[in-house]
């Protein structure tokens, strides 16, 4: 079945609900409201799975739409999705969906604001995973700071002004040198003498589908006299693009922006900060998904678009671009794991900010992942995207519910719970296994694909990467023991309800999705391949699929 | 005399050229009317005088429109001898001082019954301005662009003193008043250099003589000039004229007045005068220096390092002084010093996109800014000035709508995409890069990577505004604000036009590009 304009529709819905909230209802009608959203998210939710309808043999980008927006500057509007984009939008629309049903009790204040940021919220991150244009895609980018800014900023905890502006200028600061690689890019879309080597091969193997509307908006630029932000034609761009400077302060400009989303190891000291002050939706939405607007940056526009620099191990001398990612990759693994491990070894560390070192950590899997750089690295970053934002966002959540029992995060607090909220102690063992990697669960099939690549590119990597992953496990096991086993001993902890049916009722389908991907994950990578392979295309000409036959230079060659 | 000469005919001026300043024509006339209304009208009515300038800034536009509309492809005109040209740049220009003077002269009103000063001088003050203004957009002469800049300067000098039984305000005045009598002194200094290089005060004429004079040419004991012997003077005039010119659009290091003029001044007057007064002043600049400068471009006089130093700096102090501001005036003070580094770099570019950026940019800007300064007046109440940042606390639960459009306003003037304000940084920095490109020299994009960066940094105190109305739980005074029907139409179409921009500027950027290109082949003539 296909529906027209359905990325639009998955885009604005939300924003339409948000209006809808502000202009037509009342502060004091909060049930309603609150109802309403709820209900509006399920909404969208239900119609974003119609993107499973994406045709996973034809692969590239789908569900397209291309209308004039600013032709004096060539900027389009232009949408279109690939397996990895649309499974991302799936999650959004769910986390969307859960974020507002667990803020029933947890938002006692301005509840009309509330609700109508998180769903412009949503606008804003599915316009950025459904954009194919980059001026599009940056217009969604940076307006996604803002509901957050006030969501951290009204809501949050006692320091939630500093973390507030924190979040806002630190993310602020790698966008705007974006916007500079943005532009030069689209000036580089002007440059005859690389577009004129541009072949319509590369182009067809990026584009997919959509190869009509990528030739469309070069030839409508050349029309008009301006460049273009069609993405595949910019990555199409990047595969003539010379190794040097250039190419080098490109990829630093994009590279800059998105590790700090992600956020990579020097750039995250943000994070730990805009998550403990967050009210509990912001960090299921910050962790789950504001985050993977970095990785999947990394995925739509540094690899494909500068992939002479991604696989660069030279440049400035003994070690290039892709040794300083990966370095970077596997200190944050490292440094998260050991910073989490302090605040559970600490005894009164706050668990939300275990939760988001362990963030760190595990978005230092997806960079590994990402710039191992062959198929298996790339699925299993992308498919890691997914399983973080299941469990990180799960854990969230469940810090949330005890924190509206007790109003305490600290560990310290706790202990014996499991006595007393055995079903909640139940879910927590099932995401804390998630996030070790148990098998059968599903951060095992992304860590091991990603570690698996990770391998195949470097096996000093891997190795390095096992540390932080084994540090995982420790203490994450630590802070399950700490806070489920042995006596009750403070008297607070002895009267704790167990999970209410609305909080089950959106912690399950977390608890499934894990299994889901952990049993049988083909039925999501299915989806990811074919992206996922014309990226390593992209990057590396050369590398030899399974299964495909060795090109007669390449034969000889060896 | 000199002039009737050269006309060669019996008749001073014909009816053509006076068509061709029909805008200015009515907006002065309607001054004089205005001032007559003061003495008639009693002092209860003097807001019809108000309704009146509305009136007459109407009809200058719509002749304005005509004048666009039956010459456009014509244009260069020109008239009265070389002293005037009307082309895309001057309609473009008049049209944002126009705007600019509408919706100040309707966020006025309600600010002057507040003080208690509803004078029709007033708003006969700020029609002569404005007429100011507009010559200085359209001025080809050096006689003609400073008597124009001193109309509008010396019309300031009064508006800022209007409110003149408080004593900030006078000491505003006066303080403006002796450094841009200084600063004036210094352009015309600069004037008379280029003057004496050139020996015609005509635009053209002056970029012509200088054309040649850098000519390389053989002298008669046969040894290449080069033009050497006049480059020092050149040279000491473009430093003198960008002084005097950096002084009025309160650029680094000549920007201490900006501060406390803004901060004295009645609100709807800083308001005019870090919008219309600016872009007026950046107007002349252009002129100045794509017209008779333009041709130094890439010669050993380029001027480009020059402003592309002082727009670093400039960009650099407005945005750190104005973080540890609390006085709102004098913070929206120093983001205009660093707004001014901004439009610079459209200059230091000097290519399509960096004129475009400009216009679009000083549009935009009239626009957020004038809406940013009309919500001050909203919460001006008189015994209480209103003006500090956290006078805004808890306006969000107040006034949500009044709140929001503080918020747009802001934002926009940081420059987040989806508002006007980041359509027109985005041009701005694009023609650096362009620049850079085609010169290829790195410096352009380091230039745009430090203003860019510098953004950030405006971002903290802009958002400090949101922070105060949205964040705090505290209201700082919960008596209703001080509306009248015009600060709020003012307001909303300021938010209208901020945020069309911000999303589809097509007609705009159209619009400027078809208007502006014709100066961008004359810049780049010489090259």
């Amino acid at each position: 079945m296909k529906i027209p304009y359905l990325l639009s529709i998955i885009t604005w819905l939300p924003a339409v609900g948000g209006i809808i909230i502000i202009a037509l209802m009342k502060k004091d009608q909060s049930s309603l409201i609150k109802r309403f959203a709820t209900g509006w998210f399920a909404l969208v939710f239900l119609i974003s799975l119609l993107l499973f309808s994406y045709d996973r043999t034809l692969g590239g980008m789908q569900f397209l739409e291309d209308y004039r927006w600013i032709p004096v500057i060539g900027a389009r509007y232009q949408m279109g999705v690939d397996g990895v984009s649309m499974l991302l939008i799936v999650l959004t629309t769910l986390l969307g969906l859960i974020s507002s049903l667990s803020s029933w009790n947890y938002i006692q204040k301005r509840e009309k604001e509330y609700y109508a940021l998180l769903l412009f919220l949503q606008t804003a991150v599915v316009g950025v995973f459904a954009s194919l244009d980059l001026f599009l895609f940056y217009l969604f980018f940076e307006v996604s700071l803002v509901p957050m800014y006030f969501l951290i900023g009204v809501w949050g905890g006692e320091r939630r002004l500093y973390a507030a502006i924190k979040f806002f200028l630190y993310t602020l600061v790698g966008s705007v040198l974006m916007l500079l690689g943005v532009l030069k890019m689209y000036f580089l879309t002007q440059d005859t003498a690389l577009t004129s080597q541009i072949t319509q091969g590369t182009i067809n193997m990026l584009a997919g589908p959509a190869r009509d509307m990528v030739d469309n908006s070069y030839q409508q630029a050349l029309l008009n006299g301006t460049g273009t932000f069609n993405i595949i034609y910019m990555q199409a761009l990047g595969s003539v693009l010379p190794m040097g400077t250039m190419q080098v302060l490109l990829f630093a400009a994009f590279a800059i922006g998105f590790a700090i989303k992600v956020p990579m190891f020097p750039f995250h000291t943000w994070l730990p900060d805009a998550h403990v002050e967050a009210p509990t939706a912001g960090s299921v939405i910050l962790a789950g998904i504001l985050l993977k607007l970095g990785t999947y940056g990394f995925f739509r526009f540094n690899l494909p678009m500068f992939p002479k620099a991604s696989g660069d191990q030279a440049y400035f001398g003994g070690f290039g671009v892709r040794t300083v990612m990966i370095t970077l990759a596997i200190i944050g693994i490292i440094y998260g794991a050991l910073a989490a491990m302090y605040f559970v070894v600490k005894r009164d560390g706050d668990i939300k900010k275990l939760v988001a070192y362990s963030s760190v950590s595990s978005m230092g899997v997806v960079m590994l992942g990402l710039f191992a750089l062959n198929p298996n690295g790339i699925n299993g970053g992308v498919l890691h995207m997914i399983s973080h934002g299941i469990y990180s966002g799960a854990l969230f959540l469940l810090v949330g519910i005890i924190y509206e029992r007790r109003h305490t995060r600290n560990v310290a607090e706790f202990g014996g719970l499991s006595h007393v909220m055995p079903g909640y102690a139940a879910v927590f063992l099932a995401m804390v296994m998630t996030a070790i990697g148990l098998p059968l669960l599903a951060v095992f099939i992304s860590e091991f694909l990603a570690m698996r690549g990770a391998f195949e590119a470097n096996p000093r990597w891997a190795a390095w990467a096992a540390i932080g992953i084994i540090l995982n496990a420790g203490y994450m096991l630590l802070l399950y023991q700490r806070m489920f086993f042995g006596n009750i001993e403070n008297p607070k902890n002895e009267k704790l309800s167990d999970l209410s049916g609305r909080e089950w009722s959106y912690m399950v389908p977390l608890v499934v999705l894990s299994l889901w991907v952990g049993m049988y994950p083909k039925t999501f990578l299915d989806y990811i391949i074919r992206p996922v392979n014309s990226v390593v295309q992209q990057v590396q000409p050369l590398y030899p699929f399974p299964g495909a036959r060795p090109t007669e230079s390449q034969r000889a060659g060896k | 005399m000199f002039l009737l000469l050269q006309a060669n005919t019996t008749e001073l001026y014909s009816l053509r050229d006076l068509m061709l300043i029909a805008p200015e024509l009515i907006l002065t006339v309607c001054g004089c009317v205005a001032l007559v209304m003061e003495v008639v009208l009693p002092y209860r009515k003097s807001k019809w005088t108000a309704y009146f300038a509305l009136v007459s800034i109407g009809l200058a536009a719509a002749s304005l429109a005509s004048l666009y509309f039956a010459n456009r492809d014509l244009f260069p005109l020109d008239g009265f001898y070389g002293m005037l040209r009307i082309d895309g740049f001057a309609i473009l220009f008049k049209a944002i001082f126009l705007i600019g003077a509408a919706l100040t002269v309707a966020v006025s009103m309600r600010y002057l019954d507040v003080e208690g000063e509803q004078h029709g001088e007033y708003y006969a003050l700020v029609l002569f301005a404005t007429v100011g203004m507009m010559f200085l957009a359209c001025g080809f002469d050096l006689i003609s662009l400073y008597i124009s800049l001193e109309l509008m300067a010396l019309t300031f000098y009064v508006l800022v003193a209007f409110t003149k039984r408080e004593k900030r305000s006078n000491e505003a005045a006066m303080k403006y008043f002796l450094l841009g009598a200084f600063s004036s002194g210094i352009l015309l200094y600069g004037m008379s250099l280029l003057y004496g290089v050139a020996g015609s005060t005509n635009l053209g004429e002056i970029g012509r003589s200088i054309g040649v004079a850098l000519q390389p040419s053989v002298n008669e004991l046969g040894m290449m000039t080069s033009g050497i012997p006049l480059r020092p003077l050149i040279l000491l005039g473009v430093i003198a004229l960008s002084a005097g010119l950096f002084f009025k659009i309160s650029a680094v290091p000549f920007h201490m007045w900006a501060p406390d003029a803004y901060e004295g001044a009645p609100t709807p007057v800083t308001a005019f005068l870090s919008t219309g007064s600016k872009a007026a002043s950046f107007a002349l600049y252009l002129r100045i220096f794509t017209e008779a400068l333009g041709g130094l471009r890439g010669t050993a006089l380029d001027w480009a390092p020059l402003v592309a130093i002082v727009a670093a700096i400039t960009i650099l102090v407005g945005n750190w002084a104005a973080v540890t501001q609390e006085n709102s005036k004098r913070l929206l003070a120093y983001s205009s010093i660093s707004n001014a580094g901004y439009v610079l770099l459209g200059l230091v570019a000097g290519n399509s996109y960096g004129y475009i950026g400009i216009v679009i940019y000083l549009l935009v800007y009239t626009l957020m800014n004038i809406g940013a300064f009309g919500i001050i007046i909203s919460l001006r109440r008189r015994g209480i000035i209103g003006d500090n940042v956290n006078d805004m606390a808890g306006l969000a639960q107040k006034a949500p709508g009044m709140a929001a459009m503080m918020a747009i306003f802001m934002l926009s003037l940081g420059g987040l995409p989806a508002t006007g304000g980041f359509i027109g940084k985005y041009f701005l920095f694009g023609g650096l890069l362009q620049r850079g490109r085609l010169e290829e020299k790195s410096w352009y994009y380091w230039l745009a990577a430090w203003a860019i960066i510098n953004t950030v940094v405006s971002f903290y105190y802009y958002v400090r505004f949101i922070k105060v109305m949205y964040l705090g739980e505290r209201v700082a005074d919960d008596r209703p604000l001080a509306l009248s029907p015009a600060l709020r139409a003012a307001l909303v179409v300021s938010l209208i036009g901020v945020i069309i921009i911000g999303i589809y500027p097509q007609p705009f950027i159209d619009l400027a590009q078809k208007l502006i290109t014709p100066l961008t082949a004359g810049a780049l003539a010489f090259r």
